[in-house]
């Protein structure tokens, strides 16, 4: 199941897959048993000459043990699966970087608008950009979205990067990412919006340093000359 | 817990008169003959509903082709179909099924009782969904088609017509599941009645049967949970219809509400199905295996717990929809909290089956079939329960192939499980065991080629809901995976047909079914096979557990509930 996942090209990515992974590998080992249990049994004890059912009614403490020790111990591996979680959580979803690139996406039946603030890093201004459907960034760089929408709820989602974030009407919703590998990706629409849905698609794409600079150039081809490429 | 049941059914109706065929069959007040017809209900509506999922599963593995027996499937009537699957399956097969039809003609039967304790309401409530059902079927035809909002109706796509284009189609969906709503209320206020206060002499509390607290446990999360979603249903009907904006932005309202109020439902009702399910293989095992239950207490409490724990994991659907971040992680915890429980019940299975003596007829095959796959909706539930796995797994089909590996073995096999098993109670004929196993084995394999391979394309990161996947470059590699799935669905939805035969062939021409046929202990093998009109031609009087099977000292290694103590005075009973 591990090598379908798309290739992980963001700073969390790895946490989200390795949470998985665990997950996996615990829940993996339970499934065998319990599996392997029902299977045993039903061939071990099947009906046969001479044999008759054993009469045990599980209501006794030592025979109930049977099942509560095992269930005491998916208890403990829960609480171990929620902690591992819930680290990862707090990094990816409760905070939001300082000192990150900032930029707009509106969702739209069907397109995604990425609005840079263009050079003075300010929105608003005369300077800004609008372009459909491409989402532009540098590698290795913290980017935060302004995520809203026009109409319906879409969802903003980045395979690569593991991101999914939900885009509400009426609230401005902010997510964040750290792509790391130069390159162009998909940008998907995970939340049914209406019939153009699953034509609801973007790009992203991450620019190596110098060529993100040179993008920046192209876009904004009269205050490049003296500005900082600060996005 | 040792009370006895004040004996109610002392008061046997006796039906001098010859009812006529339309007081008999069709506005019958007789539970037995209810429960019929909630399951004929259930099984038409599979029909159409395995329909939309040929049509579906067609259009993703050869995107835009022509569906042989139909036509084109075009953007919006592909979103039609998704969320007429869903509605119908949950709403209108899984719930008649599982609650109708088993419920209603099991309960009575099973607690002693000559009817429910409100026949009238009874037949009310059938009707109540068989116009509902109708309701739901002629949204099809309207102008602008049926609801195209997905299963979940997320608002605004479904508050506004301006959205989708639909608009009479979403006002009948709302007033067909209010209608729904209608009759499983009045559904549960019968089972529970009848349950508690019709129980036969002897019937305590813990000597019901396990299927009954299950359903029991059922009505009661449903008509707890059901009251919020009335609710957001007449909102939602107020916004489409006369302006208002509960859940429009532009209109001061928020869309979020409306996936609360949702949920808060959407989860219990999970169990609302399930438990009843699960009811079923805990009567079957311990009759093919000549065991009691292991651990009925544990389990009965198991239940009740898990029942309690759904009522406060229902943001777990919402991880992703701009709630707080900080509810998150409380709502995982909670939400992965509920495998402690169902790992008791599915131990406690388990744990039955060793030690016995297992026979395999049809109905344990499809037992044993919904255990193990039930196990992977279970397991595959924590990664979904994780809220940072599922940053990435919302909305794929890593969901999709969850949630009908919990709910196709529970409403499906489940079901089908309990119709091998009492179908001879409730038409008084045997059906084919040939017919049964191909039947069996066709769907077993087939379920498992369907939705295994749907969780890769969820690690995949393959979104739901998408009419065509070749529009996205990293979804391209899965049209190979899309066309074998979509096989196998062809092939599960033809390998109903051994069912359907055996069903109507058996009932002119099957072997006539004596009132015990599988030696089973519970008051429903006491009456004659099909029962007569009041089940027991003499009120019955229990005297032990439901699952006394291979005790020692016992000549037979079964016992029914109804056997005095004097039958074992000689047994040196554990207590």
């Amino acid at each position: 199941m591990l090598r379908w996942f798309p290739e992980n090209i963001s700073t969390f990515g790895g946490e989200i897959d390795s949470v998985f992974r665990f997950i996996y590998y615990i829940v993996g080992f339970w499934f065998l048993l319990t599996e392997g249990a029902i299977f045993y049994f039903l061939l071990r004890y099947r009906s046969g000459p001479r044999r008759a059912a054993s009469y045990i009614r599980g209501e006794r403490w030592a025979e109930l043990a049977w099942i509560l020790v095992p269930a005491a111990i998916v208890l403990v591996l829960d609480l171990g699966i929620d902690a591992a979680g819930a680290r990862a959580w707090a990094r990816i979803k409760e905070e939001l970087p300082a000192d990150a690139i900032q930029l707009r996406v509106t969702a739209k039946q069907f397109n995604w608008e990425i609005t840079y603030p263009g050079p003075d890093g300010r929105f608003d201004t005369g300077d800004d950009r609008t372009l459909e459907n491409e989402l532009h960034v540098p590698a290795g760089r913290d980017v935060v979205v302004a995520l809203t929408s026009k109409d319906v709820i879409h969802s903003f989602f980045l395979p690569n990067v593991r991101l999914k974030q939900d885009v509400v009407p009426g609230r401005t919703i902010r997510a964040w990412f750290n792509a790391t590998k130069p390159g162009r990706y998909e940008l998907a629409c995970a939340e049914l919006c209406g019939f153009g849905h699953y034509n609801m698609r973007g790009f992203l794409t991450v620019h190596a340093p110098a060529d993100y600079e040179n993008w920046v150039r192209e876009m904004w081809p009269t205050v490049a000359a003296g500005a900082d490429s600060e996005g | 817990m040792h009370a006895t049941a004040t004996p109610q059914t002392a008061a046997l109706p006796q039906h001098a008169e010859e009812l006529s065929f339309l007081r008999s069959y069709v506005f019958s007040t007789d539970h037995k003959v209810i429960g019929k017809q909630y399951l004929s209900l259930g099984l038409f509506m599979a029909l159409v509903g395995g329909f939309t999922a040929y049509l579906i599963r067609w259009q993703l593995a050869w995107p835009e082709t022509a569906v042989p027996g139909w036509d084109y499937v075009e953007p919006d009537f592909y979103n039609v179909l998704v969320t007429m699957h869903g509605t119908i399956m949950v709403f209108f097969v899984a719930m008649p099924i599982l609650l109708g039809a088993f419920g209603n003609f099991l309960i009575p039967l099973m607690v002693g009782a000559p009817d429910m304790a409100f026949p009238r309401l009874n037949m009310m409530s059938f009707w109540t969904i068989f116009l509902a059902s109708a309701v739901l079927l002629a949204s099809f035809f309207v102008p602008g088609g049926a609801a195209a909002a997905g299963w979940t109706g997320y608002a605004p796509l479904s508050a506004d017509p301006l959205y989708t284009g639909v608009d009479w189609g979403l006002t009948l969906w709302i007033l067909a599941l209010a209608l729904e709503f209608a009759s499983f209320l009045m559904g549960g206020v019968n089972f529970l009645t009848t349950a508690i206060n019709m129980r036969a002499p002897g019937m305590t509390l813990l000597r019901l049967p396990l299927l009954v607290w299950m359903q029991l446990t059922a009505a009661v999360l449903f008509m707890l949970s059901v009251g919020p979603l009335i609710a957001g249903a007449i909102l939602l009907l107020l916004d489409r219809t006369v302006g208002t904006g509960f859940f429009l932005p532009a209109r001061g309202g928020d869309p979020l509400l409306w996936q609360h109020l949702f949920w808060f439902f959407g989860h219990p009702e999970v169990y609302v199905i399930l438990l009843p399910g699960l009811g079923i293989l805990l009567e079957i095992f311990p009759v093919f295996t000549r065991k009691p239950i292991f651990g009925y207490r544990a389990i009965l409490y198991s239940t009740l717990i898990a029942g309690g724990l759904s009522f406060i994991v229902w943001a777990h659907h919402m991880f992703v929809s701009g709630i707080n971040a900080r509810l998150a992680t409380p709502f995982s915890v909670t939400t992965i909290l509920i495998s402690v429980p169902f790992a008791v019940i599915v131990f406690a299975m388990v744990a039955t089956l060793r030690g016995g003596v297992a026979r395999f007829p049809t109905a344990m095959l499809f037992a044993i079939g919904a255990l193990a796959t039930f196990i992977v909706g279970g397991v595959t539930g924590i990664f979904l329960g994780s809220a940072t796995v599922d940053i990435f797994l919302h909305d794929t089909y890593f969901v999709v192939a969850h949630f009908h590996y919990t709910l196709f073995p529970s409403a499906l096999l489940g079901a089908f499980a309990g119709l091998y098993y009492w179908y001879p109670k409730m038409f008084g004929r045997m059906l084919n065991e040939t017919l049964g196993k191909i039947h069996f084995w066709v769907t077993i394999l087939s379920f498992n080629a369907v939705f295994l391979p749907l969780f890769l394309a969820g690690a995949g990161g393959h979104m739901r809901r998408i009419y065509n996947p070749l529009q996205y470059d990293f979804l391209k590699g899965m049209q190979p995976l899309h066309e074998f799935v979509t096989i196998a669905a062809i092939v599960l939805l033809l390998g109903q047909l051994p069912l359907v035969v055996n069903f109507f062939w058996s009932l002119f021409a099957g072997a006539k079914a004596p009132e015990n046929p599988w030696q089973a202990n519970t008051l429903e093998w006491t009456t004659s096979s099909p029962p007569p009109h009041g089940n027991f031609p003499t009120p019955p009087r229990v005297y032990r557990d439901p699952y006394e099977y291979s005790r020692p000292g016992n000549p037979r290694d079964w016992m029914p509930q109804t056997a005095p103590l004097a039958a074992v005075a000689a047994d040196p009973a554990p207590s």
